[in-house]
């Protein structure tokens, strides 16, 4: 053959072995799928999904949409990929639990045994009972469904109407706004995300996404839904009585744990499905990582749910150790973030208050400049560092990890901030500016 | 529920079927004074029209460059400084569509002319004979038509590049230097040379990427035509392999000279540039890359021992045998590799078809870069989302985002280091930098000759 091709190899699956069956095919299954496969090699492991075959990038759903990249590129492995790993996909929803046969049911009719059992199902968008929330048009953002739906949508549609400022917020409307239609954002904050962001951070990503011809309404509420008797979509009505009139909702006012699925079981749930550090929940032999999966006691006072691609990648490699036999816990670290609002990329390390937050105790050091950079310094009341923030500049994230968990002072941070520089080269460093202004600040 | 979405059954964004987005009026006017240039240099190479002076150079060649800028002014003039990349794979010009073959098709047929069929181009080279004779001092003839040309092409797209990645300072000093070595080194410097009766010579070439320069025959001409100026080149040519090239590539990767200076890579990070995405991402075809850009440096050094060895030997035992495959060589690599295929082949299978897969300048770099350098692209911690960009933009087909999931510093030995994986992506977790060493870059980077001997065996 040729002496490019790979040869295909023996399969080392043991039937006698236990058998790991993984419902989402998400980031977190995926990865605790990659992870038991490297601790046993003998298993057999079998991931399903509805949604789609093959694991795709959910965060990239949006640069399918705008044409940047064609649904292939989406997919971060070669589709031999799991085949090569011997781990086996259905593309199929799965109906229903069955914990004493330990099988599901598929809607196919078929129903897969296991002897170990991962949910890692994910979220599904938040609806608050709005009325006309049901119409048509109305729709979230999170699966390859939902794109579907928006593509077979976006025809009809002039102006749309997106209720919820977050980050999925900002992804659709860039979305839409690509595709020449006007987009209308609804706000319940006096300033975009500031229930995450501070105000000057918040007051920045607003004027930035006005900037791109969003028309932005802040400190505004969704009353209802307008419809006709086709049950489509013609425009919203807001609690100040103003109409907008439109042919498309979107709802992005946050995700919740999607448990559908095991709401008939006896897996105990609130929110989300009830784990402890291990991941184990309260059925022997049955997991849940993910966005799907609430902590039972969080370490040191973080989130009961976590709901990030960076999370979910951790805790699937953790529940991956786990089912696979081993000690092991969850423990976050340092948290972290980024995103990308419009061409404003921004990103976070450590903790940094809301602007609705009480942080009396805590120094802020906040620097701007007139191409909308941003960089914000969070410490604590003996100057050292808690958290920061970045708009515009990129920031190392080893650095900042290192320098947050050893609780470095302010002082230390300015000496050594051209470390923490990740900007491409040529660009112009805005360190001198920065260090220049906070020692000044530091010293008051 | 619905798991019969065309979406995924066909595995292609079939369903992303974004409406005719409409050319703005002055994007069509552009087009429209681009495509009179053609026709008229069309024209002009068919009835071959005896008239003297600069007319008919522009005629031709001034509606095509008004145009083209004309239509890029119009794309880029008034809008937000950002890499705008909407709709790129779902144009048919930019994926395969009708249009693109028949591009490629055009490329591919101007190529094949201007090797094999030069008498057909006589009317348009005319055309340039004052322009040749101002800076050359002699006649055009195809290869003067085909360096314009060239330049030409590098300049206009050089200014599309300006615009697009107008917000990215690395992007802009890049293709400045890129465009600036294609006009001064590779058109006028050469032009001017001859002028002053000098050798012909291309600085910014070298062997093996142009492995005349170091064959005894070019070697003896320079050396005794040129005099102090031959034996300069001669030296140069060799000093720029064999000194210049690791010491640069050392500090700063191969990119210094494949995306900053080469005039290939410059052809294809300007003219090349919208079919970026097109490289091939799978691992059987950086399998297939790895055997054919490592065989074409192979025989670029065969054939220069075996020319050498025969001059040593009077020409008497090998003298027929040489001279075939020195020019087989010329043939098949220098127009069919590099011409036809390598440029012909944009709209089809992306810009860098020559670099990746047979350009031996970039083999040897390559080597370099992989095992004797600095130069690195680092991944920010645990900050990628695996959206792909990364992977998609990157026309050595490298799958940027194995790596970059993973955490790990892209080390690739064909990486020339355009830099655009970094523009594109959107959580700003990738860096084109040099460290402080060549052995901190991957596992087993302090041991780069018992890696070389491993690569070859995966």
């Amino acid at each position: 053959m040729w002496p490019f091709q790979r040869k295909r190899r023996r399969s080392r699956i043991d039937p006698d072995h236990p058998h790991v069956l993984i419902i989402g095919n998400g980031i977190t299954g995926i990865t605790a799928a990659l992870q038991i496969r490297k601790n046993q090699p003998t298993w057999k492991i079998t991931i399903i999904s509805g949604e789609s075959q093959y694991f795709y990038s959910r965060p990239a759903l949006m640069y399918l949409f705008m044409g940047h990249m064609r649904w292939t590129d989406l997919k971060p492995y070669a589709d031999d990929k799991w085949s090569q790993q011997e781990i086996e996909l259905i593309h199929k929803w799965v109906l229903s639990i069955n914990l004493e046969q330990k099988n599901v049911a598929l809607d196919d009719g078929r129903t897969v045994r296991f002897d170990k059992l991962l949910l890692a199902t994910g979220s599904q968008p938040n609806r608050f009972g709005w009325p006309g929330q049901s119409l048509r048009q109305v729709q979230g953002l999170y699966s390859l469904q939902d794109l579907e739906n928006l593509e077979t949508t976006l025809p009809s549609v002039q102006k749309a109407v997106i209720v919820g400022g977050g980050l999925i917020g900002v992804e659709l409307a860039e979305m839409l706004h690509s595709r020449n239609k006007h987009v209308v954002i609804l706000c319940r904050e006096q300033h975009y995300w500031d229930n995450v962001l501070p105000t000057e951070e918040a007051q920045l990503v607003t004027k930035v996404i006005r900037k791109h011809g969003i028309d932005v309404r802040l400190s505004s509420e969704l009353q209802r839904i307008r419809g006709d008797t086709n049950n489509n979509v013609t425009g919203v009505q807001l609690t100040d009585s103003e109409e907008i009139d439109c042919q498309f909702v979107g709802l992005t006012a946050g995700v919740s744990p999607n448990i559908d699925l095991i709401k008939p079981t006896n897996i105990a749930y609130e929110r989300g499905i009830l784990v402890d550090n291990s991941f184990r929940s309260s059925v022997k032999n049955v997991f849940a990582a993910g966005d799907c999966a609430e902590f039972l006691q969080p370490e040191n006072g973080e989130l009961k749910i976590e709901q990030l691609w960076y999370t979910g990648k951790q805790q699937g490699e953790v529940v991956g150790d786990v089912i696979s036999g081993k000690q092991r816990s969850y423990h976050r670290g340092i948290w972290f973030n980024s995103a990308k609002f419009f061409d404003l990329e921004y990103q976070t390390y450590g903790r940094v208050p809301s602007s609705q937050a009480n942080h009396a105790d805590l120094r802020h050091y906040w620097w701007t400049d007139q191409k909308r950079r941003g960089l914000r310094i969070v410490c604590d009341s003996k100057n050292n560092v808690v958290g920061m923030n970045s708009l515009g500049i990129r920031h190392r994230h080893q650095i900042w990890n290192g320098w947050l968990e050893e609780k470095k002072s302010i002082d230390y941070i300015l000496e050594n901030l051209k470390k923490a520089e990740f900007d491409p080269e040529f660009y112009s460093s805005c360190s001198p500016d920065i260090i220049a202004q906070f020692r000044r600040e530091s010293t008051q | 529920m619905n798991s019969s979405l065309p979406i995924i059954g066909q595995g292609s964004v079939s369903t992303v079927s974004h409406e005719q987005v409409s050319l703005s009026k002055s994007q069509r006017a552009g087009l429209a004074l681009a495509g009179l240039g053609f026709v008229a240099g069309v024209s002009v190479g068919i009835f071959q029209p005896k008239i003297e002076g600069w007319a008919p150079l522009l005629l031709v060649f001034l509606p095509i460059t008004l145009g083209s800028l004309l239509y890029i002014w119009s794309t880029y003039a008034g809008t937000i400084p950002q890499i705008m990349n909407d709709g790129i794979v779902t144009r048919s010009i930019q994926n395969r569509g009708r249009i693109a073959y028949v591009l490629g098709v055009m490329i591919t047929a101007f190529y094949c002319t201007l090797y094999w069929r030069p008498e057909y181009l006589v009317g348009l080279y005319s055309t340039l004979n004052p322009l040749s004779q101002l800076l050359n001092g002699g006649a055009a003839d195809q290869w003067f038509m085909y360096g314009f040309m060239y330049t030409l092409a590098m300049l206009i797209m050089g200014v599309r590049m300006y615009f697009r990645y107008r917000d990215n300072a690395y992007q802009k000093a890049r293709t400045f230097s890129v465009v600036f070595f294609q006009v001064a080194f590779a058109f006028l410097l050469p032009s001017l040379l001859k002028k002053l009766n000098q050798p012909e010579f291309y600085f910014t070439y070298f062997w093996p990427l142009k492995p005349e320069y170091l064959f005894p025959d070019s070697v003896h001409t320079l050396i005794q035509n040129g005099e102090a100026v031959g034996v300069f080149m001669v030296t140069w040519g060799a000093a720029s392999f064999f000194i210049l090239t690791p010491i640069l590539t050392y500090r700063f990767g191969k990119r210094w000279y494949c995306s900053w200076v080469c005039g290939c890579g410059g052809l294809a990070e300007t003219l090349g540039d919208p079919w970026r995405h097109l490289s091939d991402k799978s691992n059987d075809t950086w399998r297939l890359e790895r055997w054919s850009v490592h065989l074409t440096l192979l025989l670029v050094t065969l054939v220069t021992c075996l020319v050498w060895i025969n001059s040593w030997l009077g020409g008497e035992l090998l003298g027929a045998f040489s001279n075939a495959a020195s020019r087989w060589y010329g043939f098949f690599v220098g127009a069919v590799l590099s011409g036809v295929v390598g440029v012909g082949f944009y709209p089809l299978m992306g810009s860098r078809v020559w670099c990746r897969f047979f350009c031996p300048m970039a083999a040897a770099l390559g080597l370099w870069q992989r095992f004797f350098s600095r130069f690195r692209i680092t991944t920010n911690g645990g900050q990628c989302i695996s959206c792909g960009n990364c992977s998609t933009y990157c026309e050595m087909g490298i799958d940027v985002r194995s790596y970059a999931q993973r955490g790990e510093n892209i080390v690739r030995a064909s990486c020339v280091g355009c830099g655009v994986c970094s523009a594109v992506c959107p959580r700003g977790v990738l860096k084109l930098e040099s460290g402080p060493t060549s052995k901190d870059r991957f596992e087993g980077a302090a041991h780069p000759i018992r890696e070389f001997i491993k690569s070859l065996k995966t």
